[in-house]
């Protein structure tokens, strides 16, 4: 007899009974000891079909192959370049992904990434000790001029973007600033306006504070037509926000 | 003469009032605060995050630092020196080895995950309050966990067995005393810490661990609301 003693989107710590039973099958986050599942860290119950998995809330930041990220550059060597990238391991930019311009040998790489400079970047493999490569071939991906960078929680990055951007072209929308999230729980936002580009970052946070509220489209669309006056296109009616 | 109640008169199976709370420490990656009687702990998780001397990186997994401290002013006899000592060092140790059996670091090669403990008062039990703290620091850190850790003391005070002991029961002067701090782990019904200060029978020490499950089956409950109080969804 399986019995499921949790509901979906329920908030539940390491250790807690979620099935008991061989109906359900453990998922991302969850373990079978013996014939129940329990939770194996905390977590938003998921419910898929039959497996049962855990969304995570909290935790920093993991390279994930695919993940476009902001990076610094924190040492330059012989073959590239030493990305820190907000999570435990340090990535490696090799000369032959960083431009398709040619470099000759013995040159000085820091004509074109000295020490300090952002760049967005996406990662190519990481392995299985966590060395991470990155490419800068592909749209969108250069170094950032100017502008400021926003630490945000990663696991609310997707809330910062929204479905299919909405949330964070609303924002751009509103304020006229450039913005580029990156996976790794950094924000890339540069204003025109010094006022707009402090806006913009005003509502990165109330973005991260409150992605668990529900109704968070609206409401960012209410504070940001009342911090900017203006009114602004339905993005939210043609986009509902779940959760 | 035996010890029939208990000085502040709680029952011998009952603990001291106790209050957690998650995300204390905002930039942390993980905190909490953990407060049993006039004990209170703080702990404060970073990471996981690069490990340096290199030497003591691990390529195989990640590896757990713990940190217990005692702040100057929160004995309540001297002022504790501050810095480490013998004892600090040792709980440090042990608070270490009672958290690393649920904490899964696998994903983490050659990296560290730091726990600061930090305690502002104390009152007896202060091991076991931070092992309480730490444990749900490092749940609100989004680490992989199989369960918590729960601690508590039980001792003997004379001739009779006594849940989380206070200062002034682990000073009993009429008869014999022992504090075994105990940690488990509730769902999986394991034990991560035991110690002994004192003697006991063997009986006893039996006795002591029933007392020691039922008392942390109930900290869990405080621990695992703490943790749902600061993800709840509005």
């Amino acid at each position: 007899m399986t019995k499921l003693l949790v509901n979906e989107k329920d908030v539940v710590v390491p250790g807690e009974l979620l099935v008991e039973g061989m109906d359900y099958l453990p998922g991302f986050g969850t373990y079978r000891e013996g014939d129940n599942i329990y939770s194996g860290r905390l977590g938003l119950v998921t419910l898929d079909g039959r497996t049962i998995k855990l969304l995570k809330l909290s935790g920093r930041y993991s390279p994930k192959r695919n993940d476009t990220i902001i990076c610094k550059v924190v040492d330059v060597n012989f073959s590239g370049w030493r990305l820190e990238t907000n999570s435990p391991y340090s990535a490696m930019l090799s000369m032959k992904d960083a431009t398709s311009e040619f470099i000759a040998r013995g040159a000085d790489l820091t004509q074109y990434y000295k020490i300090g400079d952002n760049i967005i970047c996406k990662i190519t493999n990481v392995t299985s000790q966590k060395l991470i490569d990155v490419t800068m071939k592909g749209p969108g991906l250069r170094k950032l001029m100017g502008g400021r960078i926003v630490p945000i929680n990663t696991n609310k990055v997707p809330r910062v973007i929204g479905k299919q951007g909405s949330m964070v072209s609303m924002i751009k929308q509103a304020t006229n600033a450039r913005i580029m999230v990156g996976q790794n729980g950094l924000v890339w936002i540069q204003g025109d306006i010094p006022a707009m580009e402090l806006l913009a970052v005003r509502t990165i946070q109330k973005i991260e504070d409150e992605a668990h509220v529900s109704g968070l489209t609206d409401r960012i669309k209410e504070f940001l037509e009342k911090e900017t006056g203006t009114t602004l296109g339905g993005t939210s009616n043609v986009v509902q926000e779940t959760n | 003469m035996s010890y029939k109640k208990r000085i502040d008169n709680r029952s011998f199976d009952e603990m001291r009032k106790i209050e957690a709370k998650v995300g204390v420490i905002k930039r942390a990656d993980g905190s909490a605060s953990f407060k049993i009687g006039n004990t209170w702990a703080y702990a404060a998780v970073y990471g996981p995050r690069n490990l340096y001397p290199k030497f003591l990186q691990n390529p195989e997994k990640g590896i757990l630092r713990c940190n217990y401290n005692m702040l100057p002013f929160s004995s309540s006899s001297d002022r504790v020196r501050p810095g480490g000592s013998r004892r600090s060092k040792e709980i440090s140790m042990v608070t270490e080895k009672a958290l690393s059996p649920v904490l899964n670091l696998d994903d983490f090669p050659n990296a560290v995950v730091d726990v600061f403990i930090e305690l502002p008062q104390t009152e007896a039990g202060s091991r076991c309050a931070g092992i309480c703290a730490a444990s749900m620091a490092l749940a609100d850190a989004g680490l992989d966990m199989k369960d918590l850790v729960c601690a508590v003391s039980v001792g003997r005070v004379d001739d009779k067995l006594a849940v989380d002991l206070d200062y002034s029961e682990e000073a009993y002067e009429d008869g014999p005393v022992a504090d075994i701090p105990v940690a488990m782990l509730p769902n999986l019904g394991k034990i991560s810490l035991l110690q002994m200060d004192g003697l006991v029978k063997k009986e006893q020490l039996q006795e002591v661990l029933d007392k020691a499950k039922k008392a942390c089956a109930e900290i869990y409950k405080i621990q695992k609301q703490a943790l749902k109080e600061k993800y709840r969804v509005v």
